[in-house]
């Protein structure tokens, strides 16, 4: 917000000459008929994406070229505002002369970037990269009847944003990595919810499987969970029984093999709990007992041990 | 290329002689009206004549108030406040009645007040599209309902509400009744003493005063807490140095729009009709809402297979400026609300384009316009992949 924000409605100022252009005179416009198509020996797709009621649709003509997989020849039809026309046209440009496969790759921000009038700035506003800019669906679907499969199968990923492109597991993962707690920190990370904002939260102009908010609210959830098995699973949060347990199978795997190795051994009499400090009362056997550094270099080095692999709390004492 | 301008529900341009009347209160008689110097006490007769204007414009009582402000917006969030205040927020009432299809100056404030833990109910409008005393008296509350506020005749579609009969219902159910008449001031008679409405709002903008002054109504004898606080202008109900040069402005407009209704019922009216006949000749294009249910200078249209954000650009290109409510021209993207309340076909919620016509419309601007709309609908149907 500030300066940028105060006067609105903006939104043509925002459009690069190239949509403009586009918008006005398309070069791709029309159709292609059964016969067109035939003449060239190329297979006709015609898909379709959007719809009137979301206030914009798109149809994508391709003829394919049957040996090669190439589209030799594309074209459009649009209901849509200037943005969905120009970025129509601009798509049908960068299908042609591709596979099918090939053309499967282009993105919406391809389009968008190939309508800039200057690399860094943005050929359209960003509430216009969704609802307008339908590259990649269309391509998809189009795809899909060409290979005779439903676009379904194709949507290989989860998107959650479409017009970025990010995935729920790239969502997901900078949630975690960065310990995300805001929509806003998510954007800035991936960009996704920066264009059409339709993926932050439900009422947007398109209804989504997934939303930004409810992604974040989940893996905190799930962060938070985690959280608290780690937690449960620290040494100062259970039972005096199971501490016990501990500190002796502690003993055991960590201690009393050091100390055999010098034909020495240790052994626990007792546990006490004087109000969650832990006294750990050992006696020392064998080689051990009676040693000079048993009650100095000895006991310091065990108690080390022990704070280090259970809890500082505890407190070994000879008995 | 020449402009037409065709959005004057918008915005008006300011009438020559307002500017003109206007034009001493700058640099020669700058005074504040509150100083007991002669630069203050100088203010005073433009001031008298305008606030003349302003009570012979609508009808309104001596005793009444017409309190000058910055424009619809504020007057409609002091009524709806100043109630939320007064009745609701004392516990005397708890429920407020708007409509379906408010400027966003009434529906969010209401949105606003709910979050304040009002009860707001917002009316539906029957199939003509306007909010009849039948829905009214199925949803007002005797005892309970502060107030309603009904707009007098919709931005988009042009349609007036029968503010009369609302206020009636209002009335005999013990609430207030305010109206939103930016709509109306200028194109139809306005008269809030016939009309019998508690509060009305208007702006100067949209019957060419300038931008950033309005009027709100208060009938006499009531009382309401207003928005601003602080000096003693305006009888104590609007604090804030008051703008001279505006209220002069305004009076003068309001005097103008007055002596022209007969002329915008006449001959605005006629070249919007002819508009409207040329469009509705053209295949697949609906007029929203009976013509002599609406202001004298407005068409709601839907081209069918023509989006009207596309519509507009294509317009403008042309030189012409019009409107679209629909989604894609809007931020938020949301379909046209009106479309929605008057239950439109949702394939054309996208497809509207409103022309509104002003005194200064010309007849050489509407056959221009005819031209360049049947040229659109050709190139844009031609591109369209659902008509």
């Amino acid at each position: 917000m500030g300066k940028n924000d105060l006067i609105g409605g903006s939104l043509w100022d925002n459009y690069s000459k190239i949509v403009a252009d586009r918008m006005n005179n398309p070069r791709n416009l029309g159709e292609i008929s059964e016969d067109e198509a035939k003449a060239i020996g190329a297979k006709l797709v015609v898909a379709d994406w959007g719809a009137e009621s979301c206030g914009d649709a798109v149809r994508l003509y391709w003829a394919v070229d049957e040996k090669s997989e190439k589209i030799v020849k594309g074209s459009f039809k649009s209901f849509g505002c200037g943005t969905a026309i120009a970025s129509s046209d601009m798509m049908v440009e960068l299908c042609l002369n591709k596979t099918v496969d090939e053309a499967m790759t282009i993105t919406n921000i391809d389009v968008e970037k190939s309508l800039r009038d200057t690399p860094d700035v943005p050929a359209v506003p960003p509430q216009k990269m969704h609802c307008s800019v339908m590259a990649y669906d269309v391509i998809k679907m189009a795809a899909s009847i060409y290979k005779g499969t439903d676009k379904e199968s194709l949507d290989d990923k989860e998107i959650v944003c479409e017009c970025a492109q990010v995935t729920l597991s790239t969502v997901k993962d900078v949630i975690r990595i960065n310990n995300l707690t805001t929509v806003e920190e998510i954007t800035e990370y991936t960009k996704a919810g920066a264009f059409c904002k339709s993926c932050i939260k439900p009422g947007g102009h398109e209804k989504k499987e997934y939303y930004l908010v409810d992604i974040l609210k989940d893996t905190r959830a799930e962060m938070a969970l985690e959280q608290e098995k780690v937690e449960g699973e620290k040494f100062i949060n259970k039972s005096f029984f199971q501490k016990s347990k501990l500190i002796q199978a502690f003993f055991d795997a960590e201690i009393r093999p050091m100390l055999q190795s010098d034909g020495g051994d240790i052994d626990i009499v007792d546990i006490l709990d004087n109000d969650g400090q832990l006294d750990l009362q050992v006696r020392y056997q064998g080689a051990c007992h009676g040693c000079a550094s048993s009650s100095a270099g000895t006991l310091y080095f065990i108690e080390g041990k022990v704070h280090e692999g259970l809890d500082d709390s505890i407190k070994v004492t000879i008995v | 290329m020449s402009k037409i301008y065709l959005d004057n529900n918008a915005t008006t341009k300011v009438d020559p002689m307002v500017m003109e009347k206007m034009k001493p209160y700058f640099i020669e008689k700058y005074g504040n009206p509150n100083s007991l110097h002669g630069f203050g006490t100088e203010t005073h007769p433009a001031m008298s004549e305008a606030l003349n204007s302003l009570y012979m414009g609508i009808n309104a009582s001596d005793d009444s108030d017409i309190i000058v402000n910055s424009c619809a917006t504020e007057g409609n969030n002091t009524v709806l406040k100043g109630i939320y205040f007064d009745l609701i927020h004392t516990g005397i009432k708890k429920h407020i009645i708007t409509s379906q299809i408010e400027h966003p100056a009434i529906s969010h404030t209401c949105n606003f007040l709910e979050t304040l833990g009002v009860d707001v109910t917002y009316l539906p409008v029957d199939d003509d599209g306007v909010v009849t005393a039948e829905i009214l008296k199925e949803h007002i509350r005797k005892d309970e309902t502060a107030i309603v506020s009904i707009m007098w005749a919709n931005s988009e579609t042009g349609l007036m509400n029968p503010i009369k009969e609302l206020a009636a219902v209002a009335h005999e159910n013990g609430a207030l009744f305010h109206t939103d008449a930016v709509q109306v001031v200028g194109k139809i008679k306005v008269d809030v003493q016939d009309a019998d409405v508690d509060f009305l709002t208007f702006s100067a903008h949209k019957f060419h005063g300038p931008k950033g002054v309005g009027g709100l109504y208060i009938k006499e004898g009531l009382k309401l807490t207003p928005l601003f606080h602080g000096g003693e202008q305006m009888g104590r109900k609007r604090a804030g140095t008051i703008n001279v040069a505006f209220m002069v402005g305004m009076g003068c407009a309001m005097d103008l729009a007055v002596k022209a209704l007969d002329f915008e019922n006449k001959e605005v009216r006629r070249l919007r009709d002819k508009l409207e006949d040329a469009i509705i000749k053209l295949d697949d294009t609906i007029v929203i809402g009976k013509r002599e249910m609406r202001t004298p200078n407005t068409i709601l249209v839907s081209f069918k297979g023509i989006e009207g954000e596309a519509f507009l650009w294509d317009l403008n290109w042309n030189g012409i400026a019009a409107s679209t409510g629909s989604a894609c021209s809007s931020e938020d993207l949301e379909a046209d609300a009106t479309f929605q309340a008057m239950h439109v076909d949702a394939d054309l919620s996208h497809t509207g384009v409103r022309f509104s016509l002003s005194r200064f419309t010309t007849e050489a601007e509407i056959d221009k316009a005819i031209e360049i709309v049947e040229k659109t609908v050709e190139r844009l149907r031609a591109i369209s992949s659902t008509y």
